[in-house]
């Protein structure tokens, strides 16, 4: 059956902001459904709270509703748009979730809304771990022994069943929060409590371990005729017990023979029809006993997943795109196949090729959490490569990883692994981290045997064995030595993986570098080759150019006579560089494409849109390594010659982030488009820096740099305390911190000294030293994004307010557009030093200035915190609140356009002028870490943003409160623990809560503080642990900790006390975080909460298209 | 489970694959060595991801070099269970890399063992895309090679024969007649069929088991001969190479056509529709996969199917035939069946082996033509 005409307007649910667990795969599969159901000719209505994704661009919906996920909000727009369907397993567990919510509440069938693409049953039997598991069974696929318990009491009853050890998973999650092991009763006490806790349901599944089985999964579709295919077949190498999001997978599964893979092709068709999921695309999950072959169904996923993004860049099968054809009635054979043309989607791609993908964690910005994997998914990001050979596509995808490894160890980071006693590292190496593959290869190299190491880590024999054939190639190379590589060698080291950089490592002794390693195997005629990622294994023509490197005989990159641009992509998510970076890219190739250029983009996270084949002419999906980036030139170079046409106009380099801007300085001079590497340096190099804001008279926070203690002391001897120590070359406010004295600054040192946790990352010295600045208490920080043409013209894109005051790193803290608080004359200065900065460094393109403005509020005076010649993460934000396509602009500026002309074409448009503020609020990862303290500082910590759009300030607010997890209550006690400094603000915040009814409860000294100044407390908490009354006086209730759990407090303000502060303020703020309640850490931020209650109270709530805003709503 | 650790290679035997058109592949040598250090026959690409032991030791594969488009071959090992027949009929196979270790847990040797163990030759670290892309463009064509030189092999390929006009079928067929016992025990009744031995694989065999006694004949037993073992049916087996070269089928066939319900795949399939009056050409470079889409043009729905063949049924029409399967990759007939005879017959591998499972229900309608011709009750 065809396109449904029954249906005309489908409303879509993206996923919100980004979390661990659930990221940018969901703007990929979002914005691919978008496309399709608007070519398809349907009205699509968009709702998703992400500022940061392609899918809200105002171009891919009729209407959309950045706006906060909840039912409230949903149904407003329903009833507003009236649409006929609801398409929700496009947007991840989040809207699954929340459109399970809908139709529990009935408001589809009351306006008539039609749920495609799943139905309700089929959710809840896949969703509730324990409906699945009888639903298997009746169809006869095996499961694991275990039971559900929605109690303690259950949960012990169920133990005494199946015994240790044991996995526990709540239902309804995502990424496996709240999931653990417990191998001890003390242990599963602890987590069977933690996942009740975590369930919204309150239910968890109590199964037997299996620990150390082999991890599989496959993707599947089914059309609504019941034609079902198997998508990708995927092996995880690192065994059951670490989360496949997590685990480094490969595709196809490598050890499975063709009986044992259809018997799991049948029983995931089973399971999908058993689920009933009737059309679309599912995730099934299997587990295999290595020795016995037991295979078990461990999860099924009833919607698009993250690895279905990684299935469609691994096959090219567009999952999501078909899944939307799908979900409007098509059936798979009606739905051609766009990269072959000619045959239908109704097929099963095969792949002539290896994919590996590795993911990124953060570790090191969460302390007092064990960098250990478990079942619970912590990394932030991933990475995908493909190669011909599983060791090829391994090394590119480690080296794909940007932490400075150019491969599977054999460059400077193996020292580690190599000073560790051997039995050592295999015992390290039995456990999953992020360091397992590198300790694998180093145990292997060192002499351990493949049994060995398979015994003590349960890693397949087949990839133990793949990774040793790379240590002895190593080995036998080093023997060889470079002087005497014949053509034959080059090319088997080449397959294996080895990058120029290890090669030249391995032969530093004899005083080879990278150069003469790549001249010698250039001299030996050992090329890279490209080969094109096709569905089919070559058996049929494909016409889309995605493609990948590799050594072979021919290459298949396809000659071209327009003038093309390289745009370097972001690479793999990462807390400071993620889903923003990824959607200027993507402007980047869209706004150049329309100019007529041929785009060609260069990167390597599957879980983006600027890796879905058709965003750009050309995908390269490669490491952003020089190496490799060079061969792209080349390649693409040779392609223009062949074709007789201009060759490369330009390298986009601002765009991605740091990733690519750190390859600028080493591309061919002359290609970088826009503004040059050298401004580029200009604005990081601290003492170039500093001469220019003093010609130009701009003011800086006083500082200076130190390398040791010393001169750190002499430092703040000049400008005082509070101080704020940042390590240069780093990213996202890495390892900054604020000293209010002597002692804290010793301490700050001695952490950022060799020993310290940035010793790994390379300690201080006079080329690293530490920047000591001071530190601007109470000031109001500021973004502004400019853009500046070669004729030297500078439009202001956005000038941004934000909440929280400086010292809260700008990717943490809450911002608005347009300002609230400052003055005519301020905005005038900050305009102004904004445009001299972008002259003098000859900005091209985008500029991103920081600013910290002192006496709040006031005519205070200005100060310039940093300035980025390049994209920043709020340009999304600031291009949603104003409908000014910014990157677009930058783009076409970069590449010679001015900004006259483009104002001609119409580009610019003109900012919306309509009354209302957009509000970005950050989203922090605290709940997988609670070990973490969830203070907010100059380093950042926050995945992923939303936004709140309202004509209120405090609605706006508040939308973004709620949009990022914390509903706002109406009523109830807020707690109010603040640090002297921050006193008087409190009380003008605590007077604003009084003044909303609320109850007031406050720590002794906070308290005092309030009633002095006539605020009625009604009740003085103890301090922690302490009982109530031993506290002389006053105090008569017990620890805040205890409050919140007895649920007696709704709202918690505790602001740091600078130095000591962590010991009681660390457990108030993981108490309030444990029970979800709104969190507070500064007094800007409650007060702005404050203000959102009070015109939550005094407004109802209103949902209002981007579309409309940009054309300007009025109170 | 994965007990074999693998032959280490020692240093690689240079070696090359020459194609007749006399493109070059460079590679290195495994498996059999012979003596001239040259194997030569019709090279064809396979693009299964598993089931590379089903594929090697499958019949109609005699007279072929069989081109993996998947890069490494050999992961799980070699066990005693999945092999499609007695032994090995192809004559050589190409990879791109060959992993020294296999692991599975049924696993009990390794590739390069059991080729060598069948005098089989090898050449891997090919560029098997360039390869395949090229036999999708100029066709599947003779080829040669080894560790000889290059002239030699050019040489061997111009004067490799390739699979057109030839009975292979000769060279595979079972020298006597021989019985498998049905397992069938869903109480439905137990039919006796003689299955003509074209170059039969296991699979088929366990899967007509499952329905019938299979009393498996030589291909060139006669009509008479086969009615002397009073069959309730009759099946025709997959096969190598042209079915027009395969003498005497037709005939075969012709004296039992209306006699008995008769069910072919594969080559088994092309025989049944010559003697049917439809004629069969080459295909440019054939169907070899595991991932071929096939609708079922009674019920709409789509197989995903297991295929194996270089030559195919003209989609012609002749009286009393009617098409039931096409292969919507390329709209080739896939399957026929006779409107007043009981006879059908499929292009593709419903037994799979390797492959998908999609298409078994073909076995059950074997079963229930079987019931209405003989008016059984099932
Ligand atoms: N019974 C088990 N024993 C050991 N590990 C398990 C078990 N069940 C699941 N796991 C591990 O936990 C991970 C998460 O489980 P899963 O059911 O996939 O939850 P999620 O919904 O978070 O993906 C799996 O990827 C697997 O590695
Ligand atoms: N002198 C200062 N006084 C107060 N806060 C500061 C000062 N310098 C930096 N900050 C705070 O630290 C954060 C991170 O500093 P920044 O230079 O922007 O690092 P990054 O390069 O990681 O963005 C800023 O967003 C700001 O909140
Ligand atoms: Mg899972
Ligand atoms: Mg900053």
């Amino acid at each position: 059956m065809p396109r449904r005409d029954d249906i005309e307007s489908i409303l879509l649910i993206g996923s919100g902001p980004i979390v661990i667990g659930q990221a940018c795969e969901f703007d990929y599969s979002g914005t691919q459904a978008c496309r399709v159901l608007r070519e398809e000719g349907y009205r699509v209505i968009l709702l998703n709270s992400n500022p940061a994704t392609i899918m809200t661009d105002p171009e891919f919906a009729d209407a959309t509703y950045v706006e906060p996920l909840t039912l409230e909000v949903l149904t407003e727009i329903i009833k507003v748009e009236q649409p006929d369907a609801l398409l929700p397993t496009l947007g991840g567990q989040t809207a699954l979730n929340l459109a399970m919510e809908a139709v529990e509440s009935g408001v589809l069938d009351e306006h008539g809304v039609e749920l495609i693409g799943a139905d309700a049953e089929a959710i809840a039997t896949a969703e509730d771990r324990e409906n699945f598991k009888v639903a298997m069974l009746e169809v006869g696929l095996d499961c694991l022994r275990s039971g559900v318990a929605h109690t303690m009491e259950e949960a012990r009853e169920v133990i005494a069943e199946i015994g240790l050890p044991v996995i526990i998973r709540p239902a309804y999650i995502l990424g496996g929060r709240g999931t653990g092991m417990a191998h001890t009763m003390e242990e599963f006490e602890r987590v069977a409590s933690y996942g009740l806790d975590a369930s919204p349901i309150s239910e968890i599944l109590i199964e037997e371990s299996i620990l150390g089985w082999k991890e599989y999964e496959l993707e599947v579709m089914r059309d609504h005729a019941d034609n079902c295919v198997i998508i990708c077949s995927i092996e995880n190498l690192d065994p059951m017990g670490v989360h496949t999001g997590d685990s480094i997978t490969v595709a196809p599964s490598q050890t499975l023979t063709d009986i044992e893979y259809q018997k799991m092709r049948d029983d995931a068709f089973t399971c999908m029809r058993r689920v009933g999921v009737e059309t679309g695309g599912s995730n099934v999950q299997f587990a295999v006993h290595p020795e016995t072959g037991r295979q078990v169904v461990i999860e099924m996923n009833p919607r698009v997943s993250r690895s279905s993004a990684l299935a469609s860049k691994a096959t090219g099968f567009p999952i999501a795109k078909i899944a939307a054809r799908l979900a409007v009635g098509y059936t798979l054979d009606e739905i051609p196949n766009d990269i072959t043309e000619k045959t239908p989607a109704s097929f099963e791609p095969t792949i002539d090729y290896v994919v590996t993908k590795v993911p990124r964690w953060a570790f090191e910005k969460f302390p007092g959490t064990k960098p250990v994997l478990g079942t619970q998914m912590q990394s932030v990001g991933e990475v995908m490569a493909i190669g011909r050979t599983f060791t090829e596509s391994l090394q590119k995808a480690l080296r794909s990883l940007e932490l400075g490894r150019f491969g599977l160890n054999c460059d400077a980071g193996e020292a580690a692994y190599d000073d560790m006693p051997l039995d050592e590292l295999l015992d390290a190496a039995s456990v999953g981290t992020p360091e397992r593959i590198f300790q694998l290869e180093a145990c292997l190299r060192r002499g351990k045997t493949v049994d060995e190491v398979y015994a003590a880590t349960k890693v397949d024999p087949w990839f133990l064995d793949q990774m040793l054939v790379i240590s002895e190639e190593r080995a036998r190379l080093a023997e060889v030595g470079l002087a005497a590589m014949s053509r034959l060698d080059w090319r088997r080291a080449k397959r294996l993986g080895f990058s120029d950089a290890q090669l030249a490592y391995l032969w530093s002794a004899d005083g080879a570098d990278v150069a003469a390693v790549a001249a010698a195997r250039r001299e030996a005629g050992v090329l890279p080759t490209y080969k094109t990622v096709d569905t089919c294994g070559a058996e049929f023509e494909a016409d889309t150019p995605y493609h990948y490197s590799t050594w072979e005989d021919t290459t298949e990159v396809a000659s071209s006579d327009r003038p093309k641009v390289i745009i370097l992509g972001s690479g793999p998510n990462r807390i400071g560089q993620g889903i923003e970076f990824d959607y200027c890219c993507v402007h980047a190739s869209f706004a150049l494409r329309d100019a007529g250029f041929e785009t060609i983009m260069v990167n390597c996270n599957p879980e983006t849109v600027s890796t879905d084949y058709d965003t750009s002419d050309r995908l390269y999906f490669e490491p952003l390594t020089h190496d490799d980036v060079m061969n792209i030139i080349e390649a693409e170079e040779a392609s223009a010659v062949a074709g007789g046409g201009p060759g490369i106009a330009g390298i986009i380099v601002s765009l991605g982030g740091q990733t690519p801007l750190k390859l600028a300085g080493d591309l061919p001079a002359g290609l970088v488009a826009g503004t040059s590497p050298e401004s580029i340096d200009l604005a990081e190099d601290r003492e170039r820096w500093n001469a220019l804001c003093e010609r130009l008279g701009i003011a800086q926070p006083p500082g200076g740099t130190a390398k040791d203690l010393d001169e750190a002391l002499a430092v703040v001897a000049e400008v005082g305390y509070p101080a704020l120590m940042r390590p240069s070359y780093v990213l996202g406010g890495r390892a900054m911190t604020i000293v209010h004295d002597e002692e804290g600054l010793r301490d700050a040192m001695a952490e950022l000294a060799a020993f310290g946790s940035l010793g790994k990352e390379g300690g201080l010295s006079a080329e690293r030293p530490v920047l000591v600045d001071r530190f601007l208490e109470d000031a109001i920080e500021v973004d502004v994004d400019a853009i500046r043409d070669h004729t030297g013209e500078v439009i202001i894109g956005g000038i941004m307010e934000h909440v929280e005051e400086a010292g809260v790193h700008s990717g943490d803290s809450a911002c608005m557009i347009p300002p609230q608080s400052l003055s005519a004359s301020v905005l005038a200065e900050l305009e102004a030093t904004t445009a001299a900065l972008a002259t003098e460094l000859e900005v091209e393109g985008l500029l991103n200035v920081q600013y910290a403005v002192t006496a709040a509020g006031g005519d205070g005076s200005v100060y310039v915190l940093e300035a980025n010649p390049r994209a920043s993460r709020t340009v999304p934000f600031v291009a949603k609140a104003t409908g000014r396509p910014l990157v677009k602009i930058a783009t076409r500026v970069m590449l010679g356009a001015t900004l006259a002309e483009l104002r001609e074409e119409g580009m610019l448009g003109d900012i919306a002028e309509g009354d209302h503020i957009a509000v970005k609020e950050a989203v922090l990862p605290f709940n997988r870490f609670p070990e973490t303290d969830q203070l907010l500082g100059p380093e950042m910590r926050s995945t992923g943003e939303v936004m709140g759009i309202d004509l209120e300030v405090g609605l706006a607010f508040a939308k973004s409160q709620i949009a990022a997890g914390d509903l706002l209550p109406s009523e109830g006690a807020v707690f109010f623990s603040v640090a002297d400094r921050d006193k008087a603000a409190g009380l003008a915040a605590a007077q604003a809560y009084r003044g909303l009814g609320f109850d007031i409860v406050a720590t002794a000294g906070t308290a005092a503080m309030l009633r002095d100044a006539g605020v009625d407390v009604s009740g003085v908490a103890a301090k922690i642990g302490a009982p109530p009354d031993s506290d002389e006086g006053s105090v008569d209730l017990p620890d805040v900790v205890e409050l919140i759990e007895a649920g007696r407090i709704q709202i918690v303000v505790n602001t740091p006390r600078g130095r000591g502060a962590r010991a009681d303020g660390a457990y108030i703020r993981n108490a309030a975080s444990r029970a979800g309640l709104p969190l507070f850490t500064t007094i800007a931020a409650a007060a702005a909460a404050a203000h959102g209650i009070a015109d939550m109270a005094a407004h109802p709530l209103q949902v209002r298209p981007l579309q409309a805003y940009h054309e300007g709503v009025h109170k | 489970m994965s007990a074999a650790s693998g032959t280490p290679r020692v240093q690689p035997i240079e070696a090359a694959l020459v194609l007749a058109d006399g493109e070059v592949f460079e590679g290195e040598a495994f498996g059999a060595r012979p003596d001239d250090g040259i194997s030569s026959g019709e090279v064809v690409f396979n693009t299964v991801l598993a089931g590379y032991q089903e594929v090697i030791t499958d019949p109609s594969y005699a007279g072929q070099i069989v081109t993996f488009t998947y890069p490494h071959l050999g992961n799980y090992g070699v066990n005693s269970e999945d092999h499609e027949s007695r032994s090995t009929f192809l004559r050589g196979v190409v990879c791109r890399d060959l992993p020294r270790r296999h692991s599975n847990f049924r696993a009990e040797t390794d590739l390069e063992s059991f080729l060598i163990s069948q005098g089989v030759a090898g050449i891997a670290g090919i560029d098997t895309r360039r390869l395949t892309r090229h036999i999708r463009d100029a066709g599947a064509m003779p080829g040669a090679f080894g560790a000889a030189d290059e002239a030699a092999l050019r040489a061997a390929a111009a004067a490799e024969p390739g699979t057109g006009g030839i009975d292979l079928v000769a060279t595979v067929t079972c020298d006597a007649p021989y019985h498998r016992a049905t397992t069938r025990d869903d109480g439905g009744r137990v039919w006796n069929v003689v299955a003509l031995d074209y170059g039969i694989k296991s699979t088929i065999v366990e899967q007509l088991s499952r329905i019938a006694n299979v009393t498996v004949v030589p291909a060139s037993t006669s009509a008479e001969d086969i009615l002397g073992h009073h069959p309730d049916g009759v099946f025709l087996s997959n096969g190598p190479g042209d079915p027009e070269a395969v003498v005497g089928a037709t005939d075969t066939i012709g004296g039992l056509l209306g006699k008995l319900p008769i069910f072919g795949i594969c080559l088994g399939h092309q025989l049944l529709s010559l003697t049917l009056g439809l004629s069969t050409y080459k295909l440019p470079f054939g169907h070899h996969g595991g991932n071929h889409p096939i609708r079922n043009l009674r019920t709409g729905i789509i197989e995903i199917t297991s295929q194996n063949h270089n030559f195919n049924v003209v989609d012609e029409m002749v009286d009393g035939v009617e098409v039931t399967h096409v292969n919507i990759n390329d709209h080739t007939v896939a399957g026929i069946a006779c409107t007043d005879v009981p006879a059908f017959s499929v292009q593709y591998h419903p037994e799979a082996g390797p492959g998908p499972h999609d298409s078994r229900y073909l076995f059950a309608d074997f079963d229930a033509m079987l019931a209405d011709f003989h008016g059984g009750e099932n």
